[in-house]
């Protein structure tokens, strides 16, 4: 019973403050509310037995990507943009399109259900622990995609460098 | 033990109120942070799916899927700064240049 109260309380948590982002007027509110969001997904990583993927949740989302965007906000002068219309023309149609999709990925997931056999196993799946099996999977059988992805770094940081400093001529 | 299509319900609401927040808002930053909200749902799914068959590969995907998303952010968020400088605006409906 412990597990789906868990369960419950943090997707209740998560999905309101996703609610949350996507209505605030102030965009700083919508980082906090997102960084609320996160958060509570790392929770439901940790349900999963995915302790490490948490850390890197918390680590990199948290701490990472949402200074990040605290900077962004604070670099951008957001005061004209708060006092204008938050939603565009569209949005009727855009949130009727929303429901549409929820209702639509709803009924797959409920109609292919029956299909999880539930309590083959239970505790974590190797000996070592979560850590230990992802290193293990991420330098041996994904070596290639661990170096592409160093690139897809290297040329996201170039990127955004040029990106954002001032024209030097 | 929680079933598994619980995490897969949940995924699914997150992803949709990030496609709502992509299609409705019209300030850049917050349409970013609904990208990064429809990530977290695509995570949420691999892990489900790699808790329930006991391998660890589906976690190993969303940490790539996390690496995307910091690379996306850092060069949205560049993007964004280089905007502001040039149109004094956060708004995607006014970012029309391409358009006609």
């Amino acid at each position: 019973m412990l597990p789906q109260i868990a369960f419950i309380t943090l997707s209740a948590v998560a999905l309101a403050s996703a609610v949350m982002v996507i209505t605030r007027r102030n965009a700083v509110h919508s980082v906090i509310w997102l960084i609320v969001a996160l958060f509570s997904v790392g929770g439901v990583f940790l349900m999963l037995h995915a302790e490490f993927l948490f850390a890197v949740q918390v680590i990199l989302y948290v701490g990472g990507i949402m200074v990040l965007f605290l900077f962004v906000v604070m670099l951008v002068n957001l005061d004209v943009a708060v006092k204008q219309a938050q939603f565009s023309r569209q949005w009727q149609l855009a949130l009727a399109v929303g429901i549409v999709l929820l209702v639509e990925l709803s009924y797959g997931v409920y109609r292919g259900h029956q299909g999880f056999v539930l309590g083959q196993v239970s505790g974590p799946a190797v000996a070592g622990g979560n850590t230990q099996a992802v290193a293990l999977s991420l330098y041996r059988d994904y070596m290639l995609p661990v170096e592409i992805a160093s690139i897809l770094l290297l040329v996201a940081m170039v990127g955004a460098v040029i990106m954002a400093k001032r024209k030097m001529e | 033990m929680i079933p598994t299509h619980w995490y897969l319900f949940l995924g699914t609401a997150l992803f949709t109120i990030g496609v709502i927040g992509v299609l409705t808002r019209r300030n850049v930053i917050i349409i970013l942070m609904s990208i990064e909200l429809i990530l977290n749902a695509v995570n949420i799914n691999l892990v489900a799916f790699s808790d329930y068959f006991r391998s660890v590969d589906g976690q190993v995907f969303a940490i790539f899927v996390i690496t995307d998303a910091a690379a996306e952010a850092a060069v949205g968020l560049g993007l964004i700064i280089a905007l502001f400088r040039n149109k004094e605006t956060v708004n995607a409906d006014e970012i029309d240049l391409l358009k006609w």
